[in-house]
């Protein structure tokens, strides 16, 4: 029982990170219509930055922070150049820039900051009896940022009249113009705010499976999952979908199909859902007279 | 009085088709003006032109500023609210949140005020405010849409058919406050409209559209008098 409730919480905290990456798919997919695969490599640069800072010599949290606003200006960069140009191309040019994103990130960070693993540290303390031993303090510490990036994120779509104009600019960018909001912006802040959202699950994922230039490939795949799962279209699917996967990933991992085939799992949850409910299991089908 | 807007000689259209065929036009400031045409006459390509929201050339001349080749939300932001074809509601999104985005281009306090005379003029709104925009009917969301492009405070204000879809009774309520909102707020406005006995009722200034070109132009009353147009858009 003990072991099982450990598997539990430490799923929990994967889960997290999964729901956050998940989110920012979730949040470019609104938008543009598009998965950017490139999500996970772009987390991991940011993860390199942030490793760079604290080699210099920056306390954790400052580094943490830089990393967030740097992370934030070059997803905001990436929308402008890249993919500002690629708005109305076909499908399958704009899935190849994805790809050749994914692929330049992932040998610029190699070529920057090479390939050799790293370790990268936790802010927070080795032990805390005050667990229990149930879950380690970083997989809890882990947790708590994640909750409060996703309320935060909560918060900001939900009151601010900036969100509101981001909401509106993706479910409507023809009407959103017409009240005079300014749609490419929009994009660009979306952006940005997706590269923030991956800096941090970067660098909240990277104390436990060390740091490497293909660090997120698999979380990606996992949080591809979860957002299919709940939703590819909803925010708050794709969130409780991050965190079912990192729950069903430790729990199959530990007793059912052991470590070996977790990520074929990933696959198999993402076909299924792909096959059975491509809506996925809390997509929500707009209600609509027109 | 001068002019609001005045185009000059317009062309626009879609990819290599064109639609308007150099057009030329005014719309007198705190006046209603309309455009009549059959299907397909080119009444929405030419609001879509005003709002840039589709390729053009020529001129377009508005409150003294050329707005020829903008972005719509830059257009938009100048002063002209447009409903456009199809009502343009967020679906999505809740009724509040669709006259939130009416104003989120402005920074004055009298927002909270001017919804509040929005439930004025379209009582349905208010109670319907928490509702998703989407499961309004389609007369709820003709009202939502005038309503948002109102909260805008536009100088201009575009309607595209706003009769479409409605049944009689909606219609004639619709036109009433449409004609309150001209007189009260003095605002200027251009109607699009098929149904062109109504159109006329409100409008001071009307022009005709033929397969994008303007075939002739007049005071709304006169316009009612004339003989080709009753037998070929008023029916009698
Ligand atoms: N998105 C579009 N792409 C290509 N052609 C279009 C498009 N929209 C309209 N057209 C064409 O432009 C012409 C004018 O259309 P428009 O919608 O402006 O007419 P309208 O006067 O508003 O007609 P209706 O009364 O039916 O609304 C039509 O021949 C139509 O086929
Ligand atoms: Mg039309």
């Amino acid at each position: 029982m003990q072991a099982l409730l450990h598997q539990i919480f430490s799923g929990i905290a994967t889960g997290g990170i999964y729901a956050s990456v998940a989110l920012a798919l979730v949040m470019i997919y609104q938008a543009t219509h598009h998965v950017n695969f490139a999500q996970g490599e772009m987390a991991t640069f940011s993860t390199y930055i942030a490793l760079t800072l604290i080699n210099y010599g920056l306390s954790y949290w400052l580094a943490f922070l830089i990393t967030l606003v740097v992370s934030f200006i070059i997803g905001l960069i990436i929308e402008r150049v890249l993919m500002r140009p690629m708005a109305s191309a076909p499908v399958l040019s704009s899935v190849g820039v994805f790809i050749g994103l994914l692929l330049i990130f992932n040998s610029v960070t190699g070529w920057l900051f090479s390939y050799t693993v790293k370790a990268f540290p936790s802010p927070f303390p080795e032990a805390m009896p005050a667990l229990g031993g149930w879950v380690s303090p970083h997989e809890a510490g882990a947790t708590a940022v994640t909750l409060i990036v996703l309320l935060l994120v909560y918060g900001f779509f939900r009151f601010t009249r900036l969100g509101l104009a981001m909401r509106a600019a993706a479910y409507n960018p023809v009407s959103a113009r017409l009240v005079g909001i300014r749609v490419g912006w929009m994009l660009a802040l979306g952006w940005g705010l997706a590269a923030a959202i991956g800096a941090i699950a970067g660098m909240m994922i990277a104390p436990i499976v060390f740091l490497d230039p293909n660090m997120m490939a698999g979380i990606l795949l996992y949080a591809f999952a979860g957002a299919l799962l709940g939703g590819i279209d909803n925010p708050l699917g794709a969130v409780i979908g991050g965190f079912a996967v990192g729950v069903i990933e430790n729990i199959a991992g530990a007793y059912l199909v052991g470590a070996e085939l977790k990520l074929t799992l990933a696959l198999v949850i993402i076909l299924g859902v792909l096959v059975l409910k491509p809506a996925g299991l809390l997509g929500r089908a707009v209600v609509s007279r027109v | 009085m001068p002019a609001l807007l005045e185009v000059n000689d317009l062309y626009a259209g879609y990819g290599e088709t064109t639609v308007l065929h150099g057009i030329s036009f005014a719309v007198a400031a705190g006046g209603v003006t309309t455009l009549l045409g059959a299907n397909g006459a080119g009444k929405t390509t030419t609001l879509r032109a005003l709002s840039g929201m589709v390729r053009t050339q020529g001129e377009i001349v508005f409150a003294g500023a050329r707005i020829a080749g903008r972005a719509s939300e830059e257009i938009a932001r100048a002063g002209i609210g447009h409903v456009p074809d199809g009502r343009g509601t967020f679906l999505e999104l809740s009724v509040e949140e669709n006259l939130r985005l009416g104003a989120i281009s402005r920074r004055d306090p009298g927002i909270k005020d001017d919804i509040a005379r929005m439930f004025g003029y379209f009582p349905r709104l208010a109670e319907r405010l928490r509702q998703q925009a989407g499961t309004l009917s389609g007369g709820e969301q003709q009202m939502l849409a005038i309503a948002r492009a109102l909260l805008l405070r536009p100088k201009l204000l575009l309607l595209d058919e706003p009769s479409f879809g409605l049944a009689p009774l909606l219609v004639a309520e619709v036109f009433e406050i449409l004609g309150q909102i001209s007189r009260a707020e003095r605002m200027s406005i251009l109607l699009v409209e098929q149904n062109a006995n109504l159109a006329l009722g409100l409008a001071d200034h009307a022009y005709l559209l033929e397969t994008g070109r303007i075939v002739m132009s007049g005071l709304a009353a006169s316009m009612r008098e004339n003989e080709a147009i009753r037998r070929s858009y008023l029916g009698y």
